[in-house]
C-alpha cells in the first residue's frame, strides 16, 4: 500500500436552509451518495457526525458553509468515485442548491497513510490554495501534484 | 491542437479517402475493441493481406493503435505467436481550412461559466439546442419521425445497443469533458434530453450513467 494516502476537502455555501424544499433534493441524496463512496474503491475515511454525514458541521463564520473532508487511497480512485459514478449527475445540481463561491471551494493535498486531517488543517489547506494557487501542498484535480513532489 | 493542420493530419485524412481503408477503420471504431487481422479483412471482405497492409498504414498515420496478445488459451511453448490487435487511437485528427480553433474558446468559454457559476443557464440553454436540433431534424407528415440512435448517430456520438440501454462510444466533447466534467456533461445529458425532446421522444430517457472510456449519456 502506498505510504501517503489523498486528502480532500470541499466546502460550500447552502442557498437555503437544509430543512427545506430548495435542498430537498440534497438531502434525498445524502444518504445514497455516502454510501456509494464508503464502499467505493480506494474509500479510506469521511468526517461525519452521528447522523452519518457532516452536514451539521458548520466550521466557519459563516453558518450556511458546509464541509465535506476525505481521505482516499490515490488521485484516482477519488476522481474514478467524484466523475465517473452516479454522484456525477448529482454535482449536476450544484447551482440548484449552493452558491458560487469566489474562493477555491476543494482542495487536495497527500497525508501520511493512517493519518485523519482536521477541518482546521482542511481550513488551511483551502486558504493555502487561495494564496498560492495549486502546489505539491494543496492542489486541485485540474493541476494535481504526485506524492513525490511534496518533499 | 494547432490552428494550422498538421501535415500528419493531412496525411491520415487522405488516407480514408480509400473506401477498403475507410471500411476497416469503420470496422475497428464500430466494434469498440481490439479487432485482429482476421476479423477486420472478413468483416470488410478482403484478403487478410490486404486487410493487414491497410491496418498498418492507418497505424502509421495515427488513426488506429496496435497491441499484441495471444488469442488462444494456450500458454507456453506451441501457443504460437501472440496477434497483432487494432483499436481507435486515443488522439485526434482535424483540419479546417481556413484554421479555426474553437477547442480553445470552448476552453475559455467553460473556464469563464465555472468561474460565473452559471451551470444552470449552460444547462437551460443546451437543453433549447437540443430541441432545436430534433425538431430540425423531423421530416413532417407523413414522413416518420427519425429514431433517437439516428439523430446522435449523425451528431457522431457511435451510439450501441447494451440489453435495454442505448450507450455512445463517443464523447464529441471529450477534451473538454475531461477537464469540466460537471459542467460538460451536465450539459450534454440536457443536450440530449432536448433532442428526445424535439424528435417527439421522452427527455427522460436520458440519464447520466459514467464510466470511462464511453460518453458519460446512455438513453434507456
Amino acid at each position: 500500500m502506498a505510504a501517503e494516502h489523498l486528502a480532500q476537502v470541499n466546502i460550500a455555501t447552502l442557498r437555503a436552509p437544509l430543512d427545506g424544499p430548495e435542498l430537498a433534493g440534497f438531502v434525498a441524496e445524502l444518504e445514497p451518495i455516502n454510501a456509494l463512496a464508503d464502499a467505493s474503491p480506494g474509500f479510506v475515511w469521511r468526517l461525519q457526525t452521528e447522523d452519518g454525514d457532516a452536514t451539521a458541521i458548520r466550521p466557519y463564520d459563516d453558518d450556511r458553509i458546509m464541509v465535506n473532508l476525505s481521505v482516499w487511497e490515490s488521485f484516482e480512485t477519488l476522481r474514478g468515485f467524484v466523475y465517473s459514478t452516479r454522484h456525477l449527475e448529482v454535482m449536476g445540481h450544484r447551482r440548484a442548491w449552493f452558491s458560487r463561491m469566489a474562493d477555491p471551494f476543494l482542495a487536495l493535498w497527500w497525508v501520511p497513510a493512517g493519518t485523519i486531517p482536521t477541518v482546521a488543517e482542511a481550513r488551511r489547506r483551502l486558504e493555502l490554495l487561495a494564496r498560492q494557487g495549486p502546489g505539491p501542498d494543496a492542489f486541485t484535480f485540474r493541476a494535481p501534484f504526485p506524492r513525490s513532489a511534496r518533499r | 491542437m494547432d490552428a494550422v493542420p498538421t501535415d500528419r493530419d493531412l496525411v491520415a485524412i487522405g488516407l480514408l479517402q480509400d473506401p477498403v481503408r475507410r471500411a476497416l477503420y469503420g470496422h475497428v471504431v464500430a466494434t469498440g475493441a481490439e479487432v485482429s487481422r482476421n476479423q477486420a479483412a472478413e468483416a470488410v471482405g478482403v484478403a487478410r493481406s490486404l486487410a493487414a497492409f491497410h491496418l498498418d498504414k492507418l497505424v502509421e498515420a495515427g488513426l488506429l493503435e496496435v497491441s499484441f496478445r495471444r488469442l488462444g488459451e494456450r500458454r507456453g511453448p506451441g501457443a504460437g505467436r501472440p496477434a497483432k490487435l487494432y483499436r481507435r487511437a486515443a488522439g485526434e485528427v482535424a483540419a479546417t481550412f481556413p484554421p479555426r480553433t474553437y477547442e480553445t474558446a470552448a476552453h475559455l468559454l467553460a473556464e469563464t461559466v465555472e468561474q460565473a457559476g452559471a451551470d444552470l443557464e449552460l444547462q437551460a440553454a443546451a437543453r433549447r439546442a437540443g430541441s432545436e436540433a430534433g425538431r430540425g431534424v423531423r421530416p413532417g407528415p407523413p414522413g416518420p419521425d427519425p429514431s433517437i440512435e439516428q439523430v446522435l448517430a449523425a451528431r457522431g456520438y457511435e451510439p450501441y445497443a447494451d440489453g435495454d440501454a442505448l450507450r455512445l462510444r463517443n464523447c464529441p466533447f471529450a477534451g473538454l469533458s475531461a477537464e469540466f466534467p460537471v459542467l460538460v456533461c451536465a450539459m450534454n445529458l440536457r443536450l440530449i434530453e432536448g433532442l428526445l425532446e424535439g424528435i417527439g421522444d421522452a427527455p427522460g430517457r436520458a440519464v447520466l450513467d459514467p464510466a470511462r472510456g464511453r460518453c458519460c449519456v446512455a438513453v434507456l
